[in-house]
């Protein structure tokens, strides 16, 4: 049968089980929307191609598949930038369809032509233009491959106008060859498990630090487990949030510049330390020769790019996180291993109860700590939290338990402001029977306020808090800490009134001026069938504490501001 | 750290674009290429990316393991110039206006083992073949002359080794 190449495409998204894109037409995507139209596929209308790439992250991470934005040639293709850089920081599977101008226009500074794919090649795991209807289909295929196996990310493919509307002879092959491209069994070397275990059976304080290749591979299960049996502490990058609930009596929560000081000085003491699916970013280690200097290191991750490109690493596994946890597991079961009681948990314990009072609220007005913990007593384990980036999200991060995995969802790597609320349509589309929070900040929240309005169009029940303290309020703490409290234009001056914001969005909008409040809206919105924006002012000087300055050591963590 | 000399090379799928993919990644990851060549092996659509870098071991290492992510990237690897033949060409036009000149530039390109291709009333262009430093070595020589314009090629090399696969 011929068919159109946009046919084509929507016909190689349904093979790949799409269920919904993201995405805004354009001149150049024309005839690929004329063939979605009649589809069951279901669109999400954007109002800015940025939140299209961002939804679209929501989704693939909270639902464990890829996830589909597509925007037009030029501004469309362009305003996709930020969402996919997200996408490949965080190793999110995003695939994004571009219109092109047609074949004998390009390169010809035509009406909306850019060159995207030169654009995000360095910020894709793969970008290509597909130059005749008959490569579409296994160009998509060739996409889908590579954004969901071995270490994720997001792929672009870029589509010309007159491609979408050649003939071409319907079909599919499942199978292809993608030569350069080798899928992993992610099963761990037999000679780096036994290495392993010889490490891990004589580890006196042995620790796991998780990082969102855990979630990635869906491999909590074996991480509690593994945790469990080995008796090591387990803290998480702010990307492995969730990995572990953080109410688990061995999980220490989150390391790093504004990690919790017990996570970062069990880092510090432990003798043995498994890190699993993290990339030893610098907000994580801090000062790289300080970091963790008394362990061995066991570096699990898929990508063997990953192994000692930041920290030297003595034992790496390169694997799937689930299956090399599995498989330590099952040795460790083997030989009859088992551990009890340690002094390093007791340690740690104490280290935990010794820390805990430097985290009570103290002074005046309303304090992010104390929100984000009324907020964890009301909301179900299984409710989303998405961010924006800043404090809002360090607040989050800090001391917001997260109970389940891939229900905490935030811009880790590239710290994209304004990701919190595309981020949260994109998780509501993708689990729309649970409850879904965007935590953001004045700030970030005013970023990509516009897709409040996709979110009213769709029905979509979000939760949006906005800690508002009327500045770019992480800046300013920077400026407070190390510039002599000049602070340079971080004063947001005139931002708008969030209420009449929301309601002008057609969402309802409430502001709340005391804890009580806030813990009866965020009751009642359980309930909510539409948008809700709760405007919480805090105070400007509110800090994120505690925080090792940038290049710093645990030891010169900052608990008072 | 001392920066070293390596040669990397890489068998990539001859289509639109690799080049780029490959110079683009070398370009974020803040490393300056000394030479790179592509070109056609025995098998029809993949072709070789050779390129030689300065730079200290783990970097390197680093930068291979991060080309070879790149899905039209089938193979890559260091070449160590001790396990491996690398050969580089050069033009060179010198200047030659009487006979004592250019029967002792003559002299000397007899001795390099390199050849003369062009002649013309006030200038020779030469061929020269071989590892950097003889090419490097003879350009010091012809300087002398006063070189009129020059083009190498840039390195390419293959593995002393047996291929395995």
């Amino acid at each position: 049968m011929r068919i159109l190449g946009a046919k084509a495409i929507v016909e190689a998204l349904k093979k790949e089980k799409v269920e919904v894109i993201f995405g805004i037409p354009g001149g150049a995507t024309i005839p690929f929307y004329d063939a979605l139209y009649d589809s069951d596929i279901r669109h999400i209308l954007a109002r800015h191609e940025q939140c299209a790439a961002h939804m679209a992250d929501g989704y693939a991470r909270v639902k464990g598949v890829p996830g589909v934005c597509t925007a037009t040639s030029g501004p469309g293709a362009t305003n996709l930038v930020t969402g996919i850089a997200v996408a490949y920081m965080d190793s999110s599977p995003v695939i994004a369809i571009t219109g092109q101008v047609p074949r004998s226009m390009i390169g010809k500074d035509a009406f909306q032509e850019a060159d995207i794919v030169g654009i995000v090649t360095p910020i894709t795991k793969y970008a290509f233009q597909v130059t005749s209807a008959s490569q579409i289909s296994d160009a998509i295929r060739t996409a889908f491959i590579i954004a969901n196996t071995n270490r994720k990310g997001p792929v672009l493919i870029d589509i010309p106008k007159d491609v979408q509307l050649e003939e071409v002879d319907l079909d599919y092959s499942e199978r292809i060859i993608i030569k350069g491209y080798v899928v992993r069994s992610g099963e761990p070397h037999p000679y780096s498990i036994k290495r392993a275990l010889g490490l891990i059976m004589n580890a006196e304080r042995p620790l796991i630090i998780a990082g969102g290749g855990v979630i990635a591979s869906n491999a909590s299960e074996e991480l509690i487990k593994f945790s469990e049996l080995i008796l090591a502490p387990v803290v998480t990058t702010l990307m492995g949030k969730g990995a572990i609930p953080e109410d688990h009596p061995l999980c220490l929560g989150m390391i790093g510049m504004h990690g919790r000081v017990e996570a970062n000085k069990a880092v510090e003491e432990a003798d043995v330390i498994i890190a699993i699916g993290t990339r030893f970013g610098d907000r994580t280690t801090g000062k790289l020769e300080e970091f963790a200097k008394n362990a061995k290191i066991i570096h699990i991750d898929i990508d063997p790019a990953e192994i000692g490109k930041n920290v030297k690493v003595d034992i790496p596994i390169v694997a799937d996180a689930k299956k090399a946890l599995s498989v330590l597991y099952s040795k460790l079961i083997e030989v009859g291993f088992s551990k009890k009681e340690s002094e390093w948990i007791k340690r740690i314990k104490y280290l935990k109860e010794y820390y805990a009072p430097n985290y009570e609220e103290k002074g005046e007005g309303l304090k992010p700590s104390k929100l984000m913990k009324i907020l964890r007593s009301i909301i179900p384990g299984k409710s989303i939290i998405t961010t924006g980036v800043g404090q809002n999200q360090m607040w989050t991060a800090l001391h917001f338990k997260i109970l389940e995995p891939r229900t905490f969802i935030t811009s880790g790597g590239l710290g994209a402001m304004g990701f919190g609320l595309p981020a949260a349509i994109g998780a509501k589309i993708a689990a729309p029977d649970r409850p879904v929070f965007n935590i953001d900040g004045d700030g970030s929240f005013l970023m990509t306020e516009q897709d409040l309005a996709t979110a009213v169009s769709e029905g979509l029940p979000i939760v949006t808090i906005i800690l508002r303290n009327r500045s770019l309020g992480m800046v300013r703490q920077w400026q407070c800490l190390f510039c002599n409290k000049r602070y340079a234009y971080t004063d947001l001056g005139n931002i708008p009134d969030f209420v009449k914001l929301a309601e002008a969005y057609g969402a309802e909008g409430i502001r709340v001026e005391s804890y009580e409040e806030f813990e009866n809206v965020i009751r009642r919105s359980l309930n909510a069938e539409m948008p809700l924006v709760v405007d919480v002012p805090i105070s400007p000087d509110e800090k994120v504490l505690p925080m090792i300055p940038p290049g710093g050591s645990y030891k010169e963590v900052i608990w008072y501001g | 750290m001392v920066d070293e000399f390596h040669i990397i090379s890489a068998l990539v799928e001859d289509r639109p674009g690799v080049l780029f993919r490959v110079t683009s990644l070398i370009r974020r990851r803040n490393f300056n290429i000394n030479t790179i060549t592509v070109g056609a092996t025995e098998k029809e659509g993949i072709s070789r990316i050779t390129l030689t870098m300065r730079g200290d071991e783990k970097t390197v290492e680093q930068l291979v393991k991060q080309l070879s992510k790149i899905p039209d990237v089938i193979k890559i690897s260091e070449l160590k110039p001790e396990e491996s033949v690398y050969r580089e060409m050069a033009i060179i036009k010198v200047s030659a206006e009487d006979s004592i000149k250019r029967s002792d530039i003559i002299n000397y390109v007899n001795v390099f083992r390199g050849k003369i291709i062009d002649v013309s009333k006030d200038s020779l262009t030469i061929e020269i073949v071989g590892r950097p430093g003889k090419i490097n070595a003879f350009i010091e020589i012809m300087k002398g002359f006063g070189i009129i314009e020059m083009a190498k090629t840039g390195i390419v090399a293959l593995s002393r080794k047996i291929k395995t696969e």
